[in-house]
């Protein structure tokens, strides 16, 4: 096995030092009552022979260029610029552990505390974590914070926070007994912040924008609602590239800003990983969630980074951290700085822009076709569209060609049966789009 | 020093980011804008990110340069004990990288999503298989992850049973995720003694185990590098109680094919698959923290669920699975990492796998043979993957463990973890990995060597270390007392 560089030479030199005969006595300590007998998996591969099992595998998914698929709903299809991968895929980026040894770990040191300085630019907020899972842990440790920090044993989500998000956040929150209220949509396709009145105290208001719909919430009404309350404003995100074109959310008075970077230069790779982006104001430092890289000097006066902040973390800490998070998703948000960085702020601007158009550009042909488009609100790169009765065959059909017109709502939201919501990046060009249109109207 | 070469050569500086570039430039292209410009209200839009302008040259030489400052295992010997940094194989990259993987979408149609759906029905065959467990779930994101996801299988478990409990066994030599997550499903942690041999006496589990404890987090092999020798025994002392019992896996590279772990008692094991199978630590993550468990916790693992139906693979929800935990993530988990870790599992096979175990607890036996002279060996005893020293014989010259490890820089090698476990007061914690030649392990057990001699001979040159990297030692107190996170 070429990973694996010991000759039987040097096998018998070493079992000699550690004084044992043979390699099996080394598992003496290990009572026979607890042993396994052989394990009963496929044979192993050649390099080529996995390379052609893993083609195989790979064949068995639907992507560009023989799929078009429309969905976004926290997973975006953009380009990623060949410098970004061959950048974080070097060595000594990617087979790094995390950086408890700053001397030699400035690399990663330096690129985390400038992806934390490009997320607060990106997310208008003072201070940024090193990254968390994706978008919805992040979500579910900012609810957390706001417990701890207020606490106040209840938070208000928006109806309007992705569907998995919302699912997570109950997964981390009902166990040790916090209760998350539901605010309702509005007939434009933004929360209804009125509810909130109705929901009694509670640690946190969280909206995302744009929301699950696509449309842009009023993010400083929801902040002015949550903090007149008492309650700290959580405002999430799926599309981190909004912020190219949108007033960034912690301008707009979010306490807490945490969302899903999966679109700054990360794969879709079936979901997964992705990048939780979470920030807050410069007074909350203390109790976010999480790793902090930290500017300092060192012995001789010579600025470097380390890890700082660690006493709310769980190797010092334990029980009472501020989350029990270790690994993260560092490598993840080294690809990010690296893209955001490729982009520059004028390049994501005008590709903040792209996205957008695009999508008004089809919400516009599907209108004119005659679709209803149920929201008013305004959106970036996605939208609800209502689409005919008897389209769930025409979305079955157009799926064995290769086409996925949209997500159907009706699963999560029952009350809009015939709805899907559709998204439209720079990857979809026009003619694309003109072809979707006359697919779905056929 | 030694006669290898530690950090000697060129290192250049390099500015911050946005301290380069120059504002207009962009090192990206652009899509053309074949569609027209649409109005959108201006009160909505912002000014845009102040991100800096670079052009491609620009951004390629400033993380170049970053990473010449960066340690990895593709650099050199990488003993982090616990942690397991073994070699990340590189087809590994090439795999993870095919478009059919990486280009698909989460929430594609089943019937278009096959082939996904297969890696990972396979992979938690082979992950059941290699534990002995009955079923698996891929979706917890990393170690802490999974270590959450088992605890709220066993909340969830006690729930449906009749009553939750409130609290949880948890030994001195844990990792402080294990508090800390249990803690998160409302358990107040009870800590367990490790007893004089380095491992847990059934008695010790005996006298604090009870009908309000939910069971006990035990790391298996423990922290100190040794085999639960007790814990078949352990484990009916907690069964007995209605307890169950969560096995801590991230040591599971010592005992692939080696270990029983339903047999040895344990019903929830999470393992890492950026140790024990081979996907890079990415200078911090992404890892992948899959748990395993009996049948009778099946139900409750998160969703969606991959199952087989009729020749092809589907998704099941919440709705057919009433007792599931919930999501613990967005979508399926890191499903980048588990192509690498399926890769790992078909190139190696059911042999390769036992022989990784196997050559892993011999280099870190030899390690423990060639250095226990030179440095204090508390639990003197066969380890597994890796062992545990101490500065107790270099204290009387004021050398401390942390100053030893920074010396080890200037000879070119990573430092072991370092005052972990808690139970060993200045703990070197040594893991070599199978990855490791003799001749890599020769030139450590050298540098170690020096050191301990350096540390009698000229102390203040270790107390000072270390000399020849990029930075000397920080000062974090600055640090945490004035926090500078963004520039």
């Amino acid at each position: 096995m070429r990973y694996l560089p010991h000759t039987s030479q040097e096998i018998k030199e070493m079992l000699a030092v550690v004084g044992q005969d043979d390699l099996e006595a080394l598992f003496d300590p290990i009572p026979a009552g607890c042993r396994r007998q052989g394990l009963n998996l496929p044979a192993a591969l050649s390099e080529w022979e996995l390379d052609a099992h893993m083609d195989q595998l790979a064949g068995g998914n639907a992507v560009a260029p023989g799929a078009k698929v429309y969905v976004g709903a926290g997973s975006y299809s953009h380009f990623i610029p060949a410098v970004v991968p061959y950048l974080a895929g070097r060595g000594e980026f990617l087979t790094a552990y995390t950086p408890y040894q700053p001397e030699i770990s400035q690399g990663t040191l330096q690129a985390i505390y400038e992806y934390q300085t490009l997320a607060c630019r990106l997310m208008g907020t003072e201070v940024a974590t090193a990254s968390h899972y994706d978008g919805a842990t992040a979500l579910a440790e900012a609810l957390l914070m706001a417990v701890r920090k207020t606490g106040r044993p209840r938070v208000a989500v928006s109806r309007l926070v992705h569907p998995h998000y919302r699912q997570v956040a109950a997964t981390y929150l009902h166990p040790a007994g916090y209760e998350m209220l539901e605010l309702p949509a509005r007939p434009d396709g933004t929360t209804d912040l009125a509810a909130l009145e109705r929901a009694g105290e509670v640690a946190a208001l969280a909206v995302q924008s744009p929301n699950f719909f696509g449309c842009i919430e009023d993010l400083a009404a929801a902040a002015a609602a949550a903090q007149g309350g008492g309650a700290l404003m959580v405002a999430g995100f799926t599309e981190a590239l909004a912020y190219g074109l949108l007033r960034s959310p912690g301008s707009l008075g979010a306490d807490i800003v945490c969302g899903e970077g999966q679109s700054l230069g990360l794969p879709q790779s079936f979901g997964g990983p992705g990048l939780g982006m979470l920030g807050s104001r410069q007074a909350l430092v203390r109790s976010l969630p999480g790793r902090l890289v930290g500017r300092t000097v060192d012995q001789e006066g010579r600025p470097g980074f380390v890890l700082t902040l660690a006493t709310r973390e769980q190797h010092i800490r334990r029980e009472r951290a501020t989350s029990n998070i270790c690994t993260n998703n560092g490598h993840c948000a080294l690809r990010a700085a690296i893209y955001m960085a490729a982009l520059g702020g004028t390049g994501f601007a005008r590709l903040a822009r792209l996205n957008h158009d695009k999508a008004e550009y089809l919400k516009g042909k599907l209108a004119a076709a005659g679709h209803p488009i149920p929201f008013g609100a305004p959106t970036f790169n996605e939208f609800v569209v209502r689409l005919p009765d008897g389209f769930e065959a025409v979305h079955r059909r157009l799926q064995q060609e290769g086409i996925v017109a949209g997500l159907p709502l009706a699963c999560d939201y029952p009350e809009l049966g015939g709805c899907y919501l559709l998204c439209a990046t720079e990857t979809a060009s026009r003619q694309d789009l003109d072809r979707l249109v006359k697919e779905v109207s056929s | 020093m030694t006669a290898t070469p530690g950090t000697t050569g060129l290192i250049l500086d390099e500015p911050l980011l946005w301290e380069r570039g120059r504002s207009g430039r962009c090192g990206a292209s652009l899509p053309p804008a074949d569609v027209p410009e649409s109005p959108l209200d201006p009160a909505l839009c912002g000014e845009g990110p102040s991100f800096p302008d670079l052009s491609e040259v620009d951004l390629v030489r400033h993380f170049t340069r970053l990473s010449t400052w960066n340690f990895g295992v593709d650099t050199g010997f990488y003993p982090l004990g616990s942690c397991t940094m073994k070699y990340n194989p590189k087809t590994h990259e090439r795999q993870a990288a095919l478009a059919g993987f990486a280009a698909a979408h989460p929430l594609l149609p089943e019937s278009l999503c096959q082939g996904a759906l297969e890696l990972i029905w396979a992979l938690e065959r082979d992950l059941a298989e290699i534990t002995g467990m009955d079923a698996v779930s891929l979706q917890p994101a990393a170690g802490a992850h999974g270590e959450l996801a088992g605890m709220l299988v066993i909340h969830a478990c006690h729930r449906h049973h009749g009553a939750a409990r409130s609290r949880i066994l948890i030994p001195d030599t844990a990792h402080g995720t294990n508090p800390a997550s249990a803690a998160l499903c409302g358990y107040e942690p009870v800590a367990v003694a490790s007893g004089p041999q380095g491992v847990l006496r059934p008695e010790d589990v005996a006298a604090l185990m009870d009908e309000e404890t939910a069971g006990i987090m035990i790391t298996n092999p423990n922290t100190l590098g040794l085999f639960e020798t007790q814990i078949q025994q352990i484990a009916a002392i907690v069964h007995a109680k209605g307890g169950l019992v969560y096995c801590d896996g991230a040591n599971m590279n010592a005992v692939m094919g080696i270990v029983d772990m339903k047999a040895i008692g344990v019903d929830v094991i999470h393992l890492n698959l950026h140790k024990t199978f081979a996907t890079p630590h990415g200078g911090g993550g992404p890892g992948s923290g899959p748990i395993c468990v009996t049948a009778e916790l099946a139900p409750f693992l998160p969703v969606p669920r991959v199952v087989r139906q009729g020749d092809g693979l589907r998704l099941a929800h919440a709705a057919e699975r009433p007792l599931s935990i919930g999501r613990m993530g967005a979508f399926h988990g890191h499903f980048g990492v588990m192509v690498r870790a399926y890769s790992y599992i078909r190139s190696m096979g059911a042999e390769g796998l036992r022989r990784a175990s196997t050559l892993a607890v011999l280099n870190a036996n030899y390690l423990r043979c060639r250095l226990k002279d030179l440095f204090h060996l508390p639990y003197d005893r066969p380890c597994m993957h890796e062992c545990v020293f101490s500065d107790r014989h270099q204290a009387p010259q004021h050398v401390t463990t942390l100053d030893m490890a920074k010396r080890l820089m200037d000879h070119g090698f990573h430092p072991p973890t370092i005052y972990f476990p808690l139970v060993v007061p200045g703990a070197i914690m040594i893991e070599p990995t199978e990855t490791e030649s003799k001749e890599d392990l020769d030139r450590f057990v050298a540098a170690m060597a020096a050191i301990a001699a350096e540390a009698g001979q000229d102390p203040e040159t270790v107390r000072t270390a270390p000399h020849r990297t990029k930075v000397r030692r920080l000062d974090e107190v600055r640090a945490a007392r004035k926090p500078c996170l963004a520039g």
